[in-house]
């Protein structure tokens, strides 16, 4: 690797102080530190436990969604091809799911990368990693059919709106991927939400009617009416809490999969990078808010208040969410009671909106944008409980 | 009862006079800087709200609107294009008695809010509310539980607001962005997520 190392070294004349393109100092330093640990030390002394920084951390987020990024390519070929009536050994399902997915990363990649290293240069911050977390957590919370103008309209809104306006990485109020999302949820909801864009099918070829519903389980939850149980709709069509819990079912690309989650929480909870603190907060409060309705359900009310609450856990985006989305260390609170209520309300206001809006089949997403925005405020309160327990200095 | 409970909800979160109206943006802005004085203010807005909002309802169904003087002799006048001079001079007379209470009991929190106070008088949320009432036919009691509800809305709009600048003080926004710029930004910001509850009644 010498000659890497002399490269950058030899190049590294141009980019500093009175270099010819000092200003693009931040994307030579971003592809330098790609390769090697950044020499500089901290001016001022540190206080810290542990050499975890930010590539690490970012680095290690990554690891964790490759799974989910993996079998989300499957599980959309898988349904793709089965749609189409193509066959579906490993080989063709792969290839199919990489010609709908890979294009969505790329354009994420692509147009994030371009407004942040404009920004980076023009506002002199480094690129930061936190970037290719965001630009892979976007394409898997879309739905596989999604426009590529629309993706790129919402990661530019997500990137600008959501991170760089307050400066970057580590200073931004809200989750940059999930607002990216919202945007493109908001003005765009005929491409977003409904039956039909979960299963992206090839062009021309014939559609094999009624080989899959396109329906996602939340919708059929919440049409399910009359006096049989949702259970058994959902089982009518699909949905049993076994394939629910392993995946393999048509939504957002890379959301679908419990079980991947569970080891991605896992995974980032043991090396310390999300707050298991958030994450069983959030699962208490789905499993809580769910058996609170169960038991205020009445003959009269709307069947989906008696669905079993482990559905609630497994449907939908809200494992994928609480693992990755709400456990950001930076818009979620930092005081560790905070961080049990902050949890906890994701779970219970995600159940909230699937069973009494009628207007979102899914809450995860505007639950824990809205926990984020509440996320200083408990922090602050936190604070001031803290301090009232303190004995004065006298 | 329920449907006291459902104003109290709407007016609270899916029709949340900040956030949905964009009503009294001017102090929310403003005073939003600092967490003590956005809950000083928004408890008073609060209490001020849940003042004027009856008082107006009754000023409005016993004076203005069309055959309320029925009761004075004079069935056939209608006073009702009265209502915004009316409202803003009861509104005003009622943030003077709020001012002087405060002025007694609470003199760190007058001088806190200083000129803040006297500005709820002009406050459009205030005079939203009133107006709000008069055009879906609350009744009385509605109209108690509407005006605590909007301000309450309020003030969770401004505490949240002030925490979340609080939070702020380590980002690095651009300068043309700095102070109003980015505070408005972080309301819509603020006031997308609260379309969680949009369409929802209980």
């Amino acid at each position: 690797m010498k000659w890497l190392k002399d490269l950058f070294d030899s190049q590294k004349k141009h980019f500093e102080k009175g270099g010819k393109f000092e200003r693009f100092y931040p994307l030579y330093e971003a592809n330098r530190t790609l390769f090697f640990i950044p020499g500089h030390t901290a001016p001022s002394r540190p206080h810290v436990r542990d050499g975890l920084d930010l590539k690490r951390l970012m680095s290690f987020v990554i690891i964790a969604l490759l799974p989910h990024f993996f079998f989300g390519v499957y599980n959309a070929g898988y349904f793709a091809n089965l749609n189409s009536g193509l066959p579906l050994d490993l080989v063709s399902v792969m290839q199919r799911g990489f010609v709908i997915v890979l294009p969505l990363v790329i354009v994420s990649y692509g147009v994030g990368l371009f407004w942040e290293g404009l920004f980076s240069v023009i506002r002199k911050h480094a690129i930061s990693e936190g970037f290719l977390v965001t630009g892979l957590l976007y394409p898997l919370i879309l739905p596989p059919t999604l426009p590529l103008w629309q993706a790129a309209v919402g990661i530019t809104f997500g990137v600008i709106i959501g991170k760089e306006v307050f400066g970057g990485t580590g200073k931004n109020l809200v989750n940059p991927a999930l607002t990216a999302r919202a945007f493109v949820f908001f003005a765009y909801p005929v491409t977003m939400s409904g039956d039909s864009v979960w299963i992206a099918s090839k062009a021309g070829a014939t559609h094999v009617a009624d080989a899959v519903s396109g329906a996602t389980a939340l919708a059929v939850s919440a049409a399910a009416a009359g006096p049989a149980p949702v259970e058994q709709s959902l089982a009518k069509a699909g949905f049993t809490l076994k394939t629910l819990f392993w995946g393999m079912y048509p939504g957002c690309i890379g959301e679908t999969s419990t079980f991947l989650c569970i080891i991605g929480a896992l995974f980032l909870c043991l090396t310390g990078i999300a707050s298991y603190r958030i994450i069983v907060g959030g699962i208490i409060g789905v499993l809580a808010m769910g058996l609170f309705l169960n038991f205020i359900a009445q003959p009269s009310s709307s069947p989906y208040m008696s669905l079993n609450p482990l559905y609630h856990l497994v449907m939908g985006g809200v494992a994928f969410g609480i693992t990755y989305m709400a456990t950001d260390p930076v818009t979620g609170p930092g005081m560790n009671r905070s961080k049990w209520i902050y949890g906890f309300f994701i779970g219970v206001l995600t159940v909230i909106i699937r069973i009494f809006n009628p207007a979102y089949p899914e809450g995860a997403m505007l639950a824990i944008l809205f926990m984020n925005m509440f996320a200083p405020l408990f922090d602050y309160i936190e604070i001031k409980v803290k301090l009232k327990k303190r004995i004065p200095n006298v | 009862m329920e449907h006291l409970f459902n104003i109290l909800f709407v007016s609270i979160f899916p029709g949340n006079i900040l956030l949905s109206y964009f009503l009294g943006m001017c102090s929310f802005v403003a005073v939003s800087r600092n967490m003590s004085t956005a809950t000083g203010l928004g408890i008073a807005v609060v209490f001020v709200m849940t003042i004027t909002n009856p008082v107006n309802w009754l000023v409005y169904h016993y004076l203005l609107a069309p055959g309320a003087l029925a009761w004075a002799g004079l069935p056939h006048v209608d006073l009702s294009f009265l209502k915004f001079l009316t409202f803003i001079a009861v509104i005003a007379a009622m943030v003077q008695s709020v001012e002087m209470i405060i002025d007694t009991f609470s003199p760190a929190l007058y001088t806190a809010l200083g000129v803040f106070l006297p500005l709820i008088a002009v406050n459009c949320a205030i005079l939203g509310a009133a107006l709000f009432m008069v055009e879906r036919d609350y009744t009385l009691m509605e109209s108690v539980v509407y005006g605590f509800g909007s301000g309450v809305g309020w003030m969770l709009a401004i505490v949240t607001m002030s925490a979340l600048r609080f939070k702020m003080r380590y980002s690095d926004v651009p300068k043309g962005l700095q102070g109003f710029g980015i505070t408005m930004i972080v309301s819509g910001l603020l006031a997308m997520t609260f379309m969680l509850f949009s369409g929802m009644a209980v």
